[in-house]
């Protein structure tokens, strides 16, 4: 019988070796191994054999019936690789044709500019506020100890819509609208960045819109040290860690002492030349330690609270940032300009 | 301001300092210089000639030829001026000369007559015409008789002046004066101030003889001082004076009006000369206009007046508007002999106010605006008497006939060390603060660290400490200033859940394709009746309108976005860029008042544009034009996003396709719409299909924080059931969707349009439509037959109210 079931496996394993499609192995299978398989004929004799014989040869048989088994799914196996091997084949495509494209849309270059200033002031502990755009003439002017007839109101050409309700000319007014808030009380830190609008012909360097960012921090013993520590981090962080700042005395009705920071050139390194007008520095924000008025007025007594308050436009960080030479560009919404900046 | 460095020379030593060294310190000290010029380009081998005789050219009617003395030698010019003559000094460039323009003379021969040089106008000399004297403006220029021959022009006519231009604050109005300059260089430099002579020889008469003063507006002219100057002599003033006039911009008349320009230059205080005679009264009244009164200003002008105007009145009519102009009929002119001279202090809102009624700026009105030194009127006034003395040979009358009622007191304020390097967050030494008010010219007193200042009136913006603590940094050096962070209240920083999620909507409009746009909030007529949210309009706004816009483009606050994208949309069309996806964040501004006293309300709206095609592969021949469904996509991601359910509903909006267009509701709110921009809308914008959306995000917030809230994490399997019906071709799919999800509540999650079809298996006028249904109970696992019961009544409720039937 040994000899027998050697036979089968030998003839089993020939044929599964020519055989060339899942079906021809399929017929194998049932020849071979199904029930009524020729090994399973050989299976049903041993019955015959001796108490001893029994074992051995069924040993064989397990032997043989895995060796079949095993050549059956080998092949198997390959032929599926083959088949799909000439599938993928015929599949093929040209890969160097374009692309489906996918739309992807971007922010504008000034919420770029916004938002990055907004992170690297919040990275300083302030908080963000907004405010309304049209404002009365108490908060955007008298609160800022900016009293009607003030000479300096001329500064900011203003679009008034009733004698008190005007387009705010700054964003301060949610500077003085957040210190009422607080009661005279609470220390804190904020920025506050929106539109502004200012009584002006559009040209190159105007527009009657633009936004603004102001900062205010308020609480005891503030220095005005302090105030050019933080511009300094901010310029570095801004414009790069090779920039130097420099404070100027300026004059705004809500600071005292004022100033104006410049950060120096980085077209010419200092040296002067036609971007900073031969000056070796730009013109960058205004700032200066709250005016004690100003605290008084929204319930800070200036005798126990200072603060530092900033403002800068970020129109003009991003025309010295990214080279934009006409304001209207920003306000235009020309695709190109748009995309030019998607990744700022 | 203009300043010239030569005429501030005059009060400060500025060693060998160049114009741009001193403007850099004055910059950082404090007032910004905005620019450094030359008042002319460099000329050199230019001298002082005497025109020893001038006769016609033999070859030439309109040329002269003259023999010039240039001091070493006498040359033979030519010369085309008509107001040459004998006997005259003029500038001679020499051969070998370079002019303005690079123009060198040579000798050379002009109708064969040799001509050795060149006598120069001033415009050849490379002065800015706007400030040469009219009656010198033609031809060339003829210096006074004293003027040396052979010295150069240079330094005769201030040709090497460098001209600074100063910005100054408002709060600067001491630094609009040459001594007001000066102080706050020699604070700088740290060098003393040369004050001007302001002496006068003793008369045996006294102005109060010819005048008196009378104010009836104390308020608005505290103080009004009358000098009289006798037999004047009007001509032209002396060269050095019209120098300085024309390097400060102002335009040399004649001696009189010379002299109080300069003054005005020289103090900061403005002056007004009248003609004594034309004056004809002994008498000069201050008063407020009567309503109705009129008169003729200097530039020819009838004025009309009222009780806001001061005039300065001889009593009986007005002769000047006061600060702001003089009257025709009181002008000084060539006959005038004798002078009255006004010296006062004019309240600066009331010449504020009279200015902006008349337009009437001058560099007089700018500083009494700004605020003029108490205790530097009469002086001013003694100064130019001083100068019409010596210049105009007049006869000053003794003492001066005034109104004095001006507070001429100076403020005191007392600072201490500690308090200063406290809020500077400085280390400077006692001695140094005194050094710097020294500096300052401040009078102080001091007792160990502290000090009682006594600060002058020409520093008017100065009144609290805060004030003298930018005195000291500015002169200390905010350069030196210490770099420090806050040490106060560390407070963590951050955005708000709103301002978060505002950032979160702007990445998601971006991811699904759009880009972001910024337009302008105001808008024009035309514009703010266009394209308003029907809840919007539910509310019945008044467009809010500015009372003095600077264009009709621009002068109505927005009560949509959609205007100005769409605006943008056309402006990139005309560029040839066709394929826009836009969205705008913004505020749009509803006021319910029909006359508006109260801030509108500021509604933060989301917006979007779109038009072109969406998707285009050419090989492909893969073809989309932005669509309805396209855009009702991308405001149902958004929703979705937020996970806030939406319910749009057919509608027709103005200024949309009336087929195409829905009004998005969340619950029983509308929040927006969205659609097709009315065709003929697009035409007249030169726009192809377009589509928009408009939603109230503030409502879209509400909405989300109302949800987060109640929102769990189901903890109980869903079920989801699919379900068609065959209805009309006319019903909604919308309509049958919201039939289900109230008759489905509240086990209906959710309900999902997956299939539209009509066409074969589907009757005639009907179609199809597959939902998908989403079950879910949140307090236990639903039973099968809940399911089916509610099914059921979803089936027999659609059945009934569309005419519909089960599709199997
Ligand atoms: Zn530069």
């Amino acid at each position: 019988m040994k000899e027998q079931l050697e036979a089968i496996q030998a003839e089993a394993l020939e044929k599964v070796e020519q055989a060339k499609n899942p079906k021809e192995l399929q017929e194998i299978r049932v020849t071979y191994l199904g029930k009524k398989g020729s090994l399973t004929k050989v299976l049903k004799g041993m019955g015959k054999l001796s108490k001893e014989e029994r074992p051995v040869v069924g040993q064989i048989a397990n032997v043989v019936r895995d060796a079949i088994a095993k050549a059956l799914d080998d092949k198997s196996e390959m032929l599926e690789q083959i088949a799909l091997e000439k599938q993928l084949e015929s599949e093929a495509i040209d890969v160097t044709l374009p692309g489906r494209p996918v739309n992807v849309g971007g922010p504008h270059l000034l919420t770029s500019i916004v938002e990055e200033i907004e992170d690297l002031f919040i990275g300083m502990g302030y908080e963000v506020r907004e405010g309304p755009e049209v404002e009365t003439d108490y908060y955007n002017f008298e609160a800022l100890n900016l009293p009607k007839n003030h000479p300096a109101r001329d500064m900011q050409d203003t679009f008034y819509i009733t004698n008190e309700l005007l387009m705010r000319t700054h964003t301060s007014p949610v500077q003085a609208r957040t210190m009422q808030e607080y009661k005279g009380e609470k220390p804190f830190k904020m920025i506050c960045p929106g539109k502004v609008y200012r009584r002006d012909t559009d040209d190159a360097t105007h527009s009657h819109q633009f936004t603004q960012i102001e900062g205010l921090y308020v609480d005891k013993n503030v220095r005005m040290s302090d105030l050019k520590g933080t511009l300094d981090k901010f310029a570095k962080k801004m414009f790069g860690e090779e920039r130097e700042i420099r404070l100027r005395p300026s004059f705004f009705p809500f600071t005292e002492p004022s100033v104006e920071m410049d950060i120096s050139c980085k077209v010419c390194q200092g040296a002067g030349c036609s971007v900073c007008k031969g000056t070796g520095w730009i013109e960058i924000l205004g700032g200066g330690m709250v005016h004690p008025k100003v605290l008084s007025m929204a319930g800070y007594n200036p005798e126990v609270y200072s603060g530092f308050a900033f403002g800068m436009g970020p129109e003009r960080i991003a025309m010295l940032k990214y080279g934009v030479n006409d304001i209207r560009g920003f306000y235009l919404n020309d695709k190109r300009f748009l995309k030019q900046y998607h990744k700022a | 301001m203009l300043v010239s460095y030569n005429w501030l020379k005059n009060y400060v030593d500025l060693e060998d300092m160049t114009p741009e060294e001193l403007a850099e310190k004055i910059t950082k000290s404090g007032i910004e210089v905005e620019s450094v010029e030359y008042f002319a380009e460099k000329s050199d081998h230019v001298v002082v000639g005497y025109v020893a005789s001038c006769e016609q050219h033999p070859n030439a009617d309109k040329l002269n030829l003259c023999q010039v003395d240039v001091g070493d030698e006498t040359l033979q010019i030519i010369c085309g001026a008509p107001n040459i003559a004998q006997g005259q000094k003029v500038a001679v460039a020499k051969p070998g000369a370079k002019l303005p323009g690079n123009m060198k003379i040579k000798r050379v021969k002009l109708r064969g007559v040799e001509s050795n040089g060149m006598i120069c106008s001033l415009q050849e000399l490379g002065m800015d015409e706007k400030y040469i004297p009219t009656d010198i403006a033609e031809g060339i220029f003829v210096f006074p008789e004293d003027a040396p021959v052979g010295d150069s022009v240079v330094p005769l006519l201030n040709l090497d002046d460098a001209i600074l231009e100063l910005d100054i604050l408002a709060n600067r109005a001491d630094a609009m004066s040459m001594l007001g300059v000066a102080y706050e260089v020699a604070a700088i430099l740290d060098k003393e101030v040369q004050f001007p002579d302001e002496s006068l020889p003793v008369s045996d008469e006294s102005a109060e003889d010819y005048i008196s003063v009378e104010v009836e507006a104390a308020d608005l002219n505290p103080y009004y001082g009358a000098f009289v100057i006798k037999d004047v002599e009007i001509k032209s003033s002396p060269l050095w004076m019209r120098n300085y006039l024309m390097a400060a911009g102002v335009r040399p008349i004649n001696n009189v009006v010379d002299i109080t320009n300069y003054v005005l230059m020289e103090y900061g205080q403005p002056l007004h000369a009248f003609d004594y005679d034309r004056f004809s009264s002994d008498k000069i009244v201050v008063r407020r206009a009567d309503p109705g009164e009129t008169m003729i200003t200097l530039d020819n002008q009838e004025r009309k007046l009222n009780e806001e105007r001061l005039v300065i009145t001889n009593g009986k009519e007005a002769t000047a508007l006061a600060g702001v102009m003089g009257g025709a009929n009181t002008e000084v002119n060539n006959e005038t002999k004798n002078v009255l001279l006004e010296a006062a202090y004019f309240n600066g809102g009331s010449i504020r106010k009279t200015v902006k009624a008349t337009g009437l700026r001058s560099e007089s009105s700018t500083r009494f605006e700004k605020g003029v030194d108490p205790n530097r009127v009469k002086k001013a006034g003694m100064r130019a008497s001083h100068l019409l003395q010596k210049y105009a040979n007049g006869t000053v009358l003794s003492g001066v006939a005034e109104f004095d009622e001006l507070d001429k007191s100076e403020k005191i304020i007392v600072v201490n060390t500690e308090d200063i390097n406290k809020r500077l967050g400085t280390d400077i030494a006692t001695k140094e603060v005194a050094s710097i008010l020294s500096r300052l010219q401040f009078p102080y007193t001091q007792n160990k660290d502290t000090f009682t200042i006594q600060v002058p009136t020409r520093r008017g913006d100065i009144t609290i400490f805060e004030d003298m603590l930018e005195e000291v940094a500015r002169i200390y050096g905010y350069d030196k200033l210490p770099f420090t962070l806050p040490e106060g209240s560390n407070q963590a920083g951050g955005l708000t859940e709103r301002q978060l999620l505002k950032r979160k909507i702007k990445q998601l409009m971006q991811s699904i394709g759009l880009s972001e746009t910024l337009t302008y909030s105001l808008t024009n007529g035309g514009d703010i009746k266009r394209l308003i949210s029907p809840e919007i309009v539910e509310q019945h706004p008044t467009p809010v309108a500015l009372a003095m816009p600077m264009s009709e483009e621009h002068k109505y606050l927005r009560l949509s976005i959609l205007p100005e994208m769409l605006r943008t949309l056309s402006y990139n069309i005309a560029r040839n860029q066709s394929n826009l996806a836009y969205y705008e964040m913004g505020s749009v501004f509803i006021s319910d008042e029909k006359e508006i006293t109260k801030q509108p309300k500021e509604q933060l709206r989301l917006s979007g544009a779109l038009t072109g095609k969406w998707l285009e592969q050419p090989w492909q021949q893969e073809k989309k034009e932005v669509d309805f469904y396209l855009v009702k996509g991308m405001v149902e991601k958004l929703f979705h996003y937020l996970e806030i359910p939406v319910r749009f509903e057919q509608a027709r909006v103005k200024d949309m396709h009336p087929g195409r267009t829905a009004i998005v509701n969340i619950g029983a709110q509308k929040v927006g719409f969205i659609g097709q921009l009315h065709p003929g809308l697009a035409k007249e914008l030169d726009l192809k299909e377009t589509y928009v959306f408009d939603l109230n995000l503030e409502a879209i917030y509400g909405a989300y924080e109302n949800i987060l809230s109640f929102q769990d994490i189901p903890k109980y399997p869903s079920v989801a059931r699919d379900i068609a019906f065959i209805l009309d071709k006319e019903v909604l799919a919308g309509e049958v969707k919201q039939v289900i999800e109230e008759v489905g509540a509240p086990l209906v999650k959710h309900v999902q349009i997956f299939d539209v079809y009509q066409g074969e298996n589907v009757p005639e006028g009907k179609k199809s439509i597959a939902y998908s249904l989403l079950y879910q109970d949140p307090n236990k696992t639903l039973k099968d037959n809940e399911v089916e019961e509610s099914y059921e009544k979803i089936v027999e409720a659609v059945n009934s109210k569309f005419n519909a039937y089960v599709r199997s």
